[in-house]
């Protein structure tokens, strides 16, 4: 076992090797431009794009013309968001999605409102989920979109997906989701789940960095939405600019692996998840956060009551894990996803999320088990919050000096 | 790196005893809460220091670091040590400088705790600085 443990798989994921192998004869002979149609050089790139389409759309149900390559999720959040708010202009101007949603989602939307957008953001109920009869009170006639995330990226949990469209559909409004954390590790189908635009990104799934996807539904209703980028028309005029081959190339392998292996990785990953989160919970004072029935198998994020989660970081110094404290972000804000369900700022400084992989071992959650208990220990040791609780001190009746 | 991994004078001080000064400084909510004691004797001499430290390594090392300077001192030199000098001791980044102000803060007020106790005017408080 090699140290240190690499544990933040929804920050990002190793390419497979299988990946690699794929994409290299892109990066070499076959550098082709996919767009020169009168030789073999862009022949043989336009083959790889061509091909990488089809397994991608297979992963998720759709057709290959429905696939537009972008630069990563970000990206494909930012056309689909903003490329239906000026499409659909003329039907409205009412984009609804959630408190909990990823900044690329958030952000996009604060800057539509400042274009004229009105952006409802729903709350989220304690466990993660939205309130399905929220939503549905929040539809007007004015609303073109809902945008919501299948899988949480900070808790995981998953939405409830199916419903969420058939209450977008029943209002006439387009469903999106940024299934980023969804695709490849939990079964994602298009026209079963009723979605009309989908952002995944190739990085999150064992392949390359710097490509991801918008899936635009095509029939039943055709979507459209308008480029947010000028240039030669590529991807049928949604997403100008040349293609990246070799990473598009990464994302089809990838797409593929994931198809072929998800059933059986989801059980192995959801297996060693419960015996990490299992094993974590039983300490004093520690919680799971977010719904633990409706979420993707790979993550779990659980507060270590009294320690405060960038300290606990640094003393579980041989895992790669991340935090939900203030500490690690330059806003010194906590995570604003745990705040939304209603977790105190307390108990969002003292999270950490745990993101298992398809290269996580058993032996390496045994060793997680093991060094996150004695770092919780340690810190707690030093905690005087923990001496005052141990002490039956209510820490809620303290006057704490503001700072 | 040394102070956060091992930090001295880690534990309580009898928080009743006359001779004990307590400072509680920083809120849960902030991430950040240091409690840092003093134990003086007759010729205003601090002979022992511990902390306990709910917060980043950052905020653990300051505070381990501001023990280990206040152990000797008298309670007038302890009033001089500035947060200043815990940022250059550390090598803290910038967005950590507050984890060194809380230090000073805390050193202050187990002082003023201190002296409240021992029947002297607290001295005044510089206004938080974060």
């Amino acid at each position: 076992m090699e140290l240190p443990i690499y544990l933040d798989n929804n920050a990002t994921t190793p390419l497979d090797p299988r990946v690699l192998e794929a994409m290299l004869p892109y990066l070499t002979s076959k550098f082709g431009n996919a767009a020169s149609r009168n030789h073999a050089f862009g022949w043989v790139a336009e083959e790889g794009v061509d091909y990488a389409r089809e397994q991608a759309a297979k992963l998720i149900g759709c057709t290959e013309k429905e696939i537009i390559f972008t630069s990563g999720a970000t990206e494909a959040d930012n056309l689909g968001i903003k490329g239906v708010f000026e499409m659909y202009s003329e039907k409205g101007n009412h984009i609804i999605t959630a408190t909990t949603e990823h900044k690329a989602v958030l952000d996009t939307c604060k800057h539509l409102e400042k274009a004229g957008a009105r952006v409802t953001y729903l709350n989220v109920k304690e466990d993660g989920l939205i309130d399905l009869a929220e939503l549905e009170a929040a539809m007007t006639e004015q609303t073109i979109l809902v945008t919501i995330m299948y899988g949480n990226n900070e808790i995981g949990v998953v939405q409830p997906i199916k419903e969420i469209s058939a209450i977008a559909h029943k209002y006439g409004a387009l469903f999106m989701t940024d299934a980023t954390q969804a695709v490849g590790k939990i079964p994602v189908d298009v026209n079963a789940d009723g979605i009309d635009l989908l952002a995944f990104s190739a990085h999150k799934m064992y392949g390359p960095k710097g490509v991801g996807a918008l899936y635009v539904r095509r029939k039943n209703p055709r979507v459209k939405v308008t480029a947010q980028m000028d240039g030669g028309g590529h991807e049928r005029g949604m997403r100008s600019g040349t293609l990246n081959v070799p990473g598009i190339v990464g994302l089809g392998k990838a797409c593929e692996l994931c198809r072929l292996e998800m059933d059986e990785e989801a059980k192995r990953l959801s297996g060693l998840r419960d015996k990490l989160e299992g094993a974590l919970s039983q300490m004093e004072e520690s919680y799971v956060n977010g719904n633990t029935q409706h979420r993707l198998p790979h993550v779990a994020n659980i507060s270590f009551k009294y320690v405060e989660g960038e300290g606990l970081m640094m003393a579980m110094k041989d895992l790669a894990v991340s935090s939900g404290s203030a500490c690690t972000s330059a806003s010194l804000e906590p995570s604003y996803v745990l705040k939304s369900l209603g977790l105190s700022d307390d108990l969002a400084h003292s999270s950490i999320r745990f993101g298992l992989g398809r290269f996580t071992t058993e032996e390496e959650i045994d060793y997680a088990i093991e060094n996150t208990r004695k770092a919780v220990d340690h810190l707690r040791n030093l905690s005087p919050l923990w001496e005052m609780f141990k002490e039956g001190i209510d820490l809620s009746k303290i006057e704490w000096a503001e700072h | 790196m040394e102070h956060y991994t091992n930090p001295r004078n880690v534990g309580t001080l009898n928080k009743d005893s006359k001779s004990v000064g307590t400072g509680l400084v920083g809120a849960p909510e902030c991430g950040d809460v240091m409690r840092l004691q003093i134990e003086v004797d007759e010729n205003n001499v601090i002979t022992d220091a511990k902390f306990k430290t709910f917060g980043c390594g950052s905020a653990i090392a300051s505070s381990s670091l501001a023990t280990e300077w206040l152990k000797g001192k008298t309670v007038d030199e302890a009033l001089t040590i500035d947060n200043m000098d815990i940022v250059e001791e550390l090598a803290l980044p910038p967005v950590k400088i507050h984890c060194s102000v809380l230090a000073e803060d805390a050193i202050k007020s187990a002082i003023n705790d201190y002296r409240v106790k021992n029947g002297m005017e607290p001295i005044a408080l510089p206004k938080s600085h974060h």
